[in-house]
């Protein structure tokens, strides 16, 4: 296996007296699903915002090997040139642009490559050939992406009006319009039914296999972390306490503990346990 | 007056309102561009404007220096100054003024607004002088569409060239803001500043060419209101600038084509007002109306709801 295509070593952030993520080290593989699990409030999304330049971490590395443009650290980009490097994140809670239409959130993703085929728009206001090309390959490249996710019905809604699961859809298919390396993806099953995380599952295995990038994924739903993902760590307090393939964490000790608590103190209310079935194996 | 004069009066009326207008509705789009992509009142925009009519009136001096007589090359190259420094002026202002003070609240680069607003009409009185500068008249003429008896109704080709330029500029303009990449860009950095960061745009590059814009624009309404009126001085950018910002809330501060419309309905407003009423009153007319208008729809002609940030 080749050198990692992102290699977080000893990522620390320190808000205050609060330590949410605590010399962290964590890698992602092209074409591989790595998961970061762990329970609420562990740092997980703290990972996610030092990663896409939310954040200025207070110590660590986090080191992008670029297939074109050689080895970059993150962590010392401006926020907007981190999507430039290839690394795009989703949100836990949906962030579109409410009054564009589908297809226009998905031309946003690709603004870097067309603002600089336009000449700053000039190009673009005179209707110049080289332009209306690039501007033919951005919406060919949308349209793609609509129809893989099932999108042509609202291709020209705005997105602010769209469901709940449409709109997640939509977030997918925005992120990979920024043609990444590496997509992030904070709690992609969050307020899914079942079927709808099955096709989720689906989906992602199938963008892993054909596109060959990494995906990185936060995610409290088990059934879809423990069927796609290829390695998982498992995070607690801002610490990596655990790291393997789904199996070699569904049988660790630690994770089951950070998850319930330790057993021997209180009896797992049943509601509690209730929540962890998925934790036995994946559903589909 | 018979009902052929009324009409020819009222025609009359409606063609120097809409020439009023449409200098408003160029100014107004700055406010209201502005607004929509940082939330705040530029105040300084309309000193922005007078500046643009600075450098009018001393391009047509150096173009007559210069000897270049021909009126199209002579208001073409003027133009093209005036956008020049303008923006540069916009640019600068953004970038001395408000960038600093991005992170912090609504009201801090508020009032860095009003600070810049005095000190560009300071700084333009101090270099340019106190005293009114006239412009000879660069277009000359007009036609008459219809003669009666009584009156005459006609359009100067001042008039017309600044209605045609205006429309062009905005039909430009919505095409910008609708279909380019520069164009998505503001509206994503409008609706979601750090999610249009992440997908790679240029936030404050976006901003800077934003302030670029709407200056380009101040700067040709500054130029074509020394043309029209033949004289400026470097307090003008306080009541035009009001007005057009009384355009832009009018029209829905953070629209487009509300601050096109804002700024067409305060132009009709002056001139009919001035016709048919007094001309000493009309700025009550235009603030009557917004403040008409504010309090049955708080939102402006065509403003959308404040919609609450998540």
């Amino acid at each position: 296996m080749s050198a990692p295509l992102l290699e977080v070593s000893g990522l620390t952030m320190r808000f205050g007296g609060l330590v949410a993520v605590d010399t962290l080290d964590l890698t992602a593989d092209r074409g591989r699903i790595t998961a970061v699990i762990g329970p609420n409030g562990a740092g997980k999304t703290t990972v996610f915002n030092c990663l896409t330049g939310f954040y200025r971490p207070t110590a660590g590395r986090l080191l992008l090997r670029h297939p074109g443009k050689g080895e970059v650290e993150l962590q010392a980009l401006p926020g907007y040139a981190v999507a430039r490097y290839g690394v795009v994140r989703t949100f836990q809670n949906i962030r579109l642009f409410p009054r564009m239409t589908v297809l226009e959130n998905l031309l946003v993703a690709q603004h870097t490559e067309l603002m600089r085929k336009s000449a700053f728009s000039i190009a673009g206001l005179l209707g110049l050939k080289g332009w209306r090309d690039a501007q033919a390959t951005a919406l060919d490249r949308a349209r793609f992406w609509i129809e893989r996710l099932d999108l042509t019905r609202v291709a020209d809604e705005e997105a602010g009006n769209l469901s709940y699961g449409v709109q997640r859809r939509v977030e997918i298919a925005r992120a990979m319009n920024t043609n990444p390396l590496l997509l992030c993806l904070d709690e992609p099953a969050a307020g899914l039914n079942p079927r709808e995380t099955a096709a989720l599952g689906e989906l992602l295995q199938g963008i892993r296999a054909e596109f060959g990038i990494g995906i990185l994924l936060i995610e409290h739903d088990m059934s879809l972390v423990m069927g796609i993902s290829d390695r998982i760590h498992v995070v607690d307090h801002g610490k990596k306490i655990a790291e393997g393939t789904p199996a070699e964490i569904r049988a660790d000790e630690r994770v089951i503990k950070a998850y319930l608590g330790e057993p021997d103190e209180a009896e797992v209310p049943p509601e509690v346990a209730q929540d962890m079935p998925e934790l036995e194996g994946p559903r589909a | 007056m018979d009902a052929g004069a009324q009409l020819g009066l009222f025609l009359q009326h409606l063609i120097n309102g809409v020439t009023l207008g449409a200098i408003y509705g160029l100014i107004a789009i700055g406010y209201t561009m502005v607004y929509g992509i940082i939330r705040m009142i530029n105040f300084a925009h309309g000193e922005i404007y007078m500046v643009g009519a600075f450098v009018g009136v001393t391009g047509f001096s150096l173009m007559a220096l210069m000897g270049i007589t021909a009126v199209p090359l002579a208001l073409l190259l003027v133009l093209v100054m005036a956008i020049g420094f303008t923006a540069a002026y916009g640019w600068a202002v953004e970038r001395v003024a408000y960038r600093p003070l991005r992170a912090s609240g609504r009201l801090a680069p508020l009032i860095s607004a009003i600070g810049m607003s005095i000190f560009l009409q300071n700084y333009v009185m101090l270099t340019q002088g106190a005293r009114p500068k006239p412009l000879q008249p660069v277009i000359t003429g007009g036609f008459t569409i219809w003669e009666g008896p009584n009156m005459a109704l006609s359009i100067t080709w001042i008039q017309a060239f600044i209605i045609l330029l205006t429309v062009a500029l905005m039909a430009g303009f919505t095409l910008l803001i609708a279909k380019t990449p520069l164009g998505r860009a503001q509206r994503a950095c409008e609706q979601d500043r750090t999610m249009a960061a992440l997908l790679g745009i240029n936030v404050d590059r976006t901003i800077s060419l934003t302030f670029v814009m709407g200056a380009s624009l101040a700067a040709v309404a500054g130029v074509l209101v020394t043309m029209y009126y033949g004289v400026i001085d470097f307090y003008i950018g306080f009541l035009a600038g009001l007005k057009a910002f009384t355009a832009a809330v009018l029209g829905g501060i953070g629209s487009l084509p509300g601050a096109m419309l804002g700024g067409l309905l305060i132009g009709l407003i002056e001139a009919f007002f001035t016709g048919y009423v007094s001309g000493a009153y009309k700025d009550v007319a235009a603030f009557s109306i917004l403040i008409l208008v504010l309090v049955l729809r708080p939102t402006g002609l065509l403003g959308r709801p404040d919609i609450e940030k998540v």
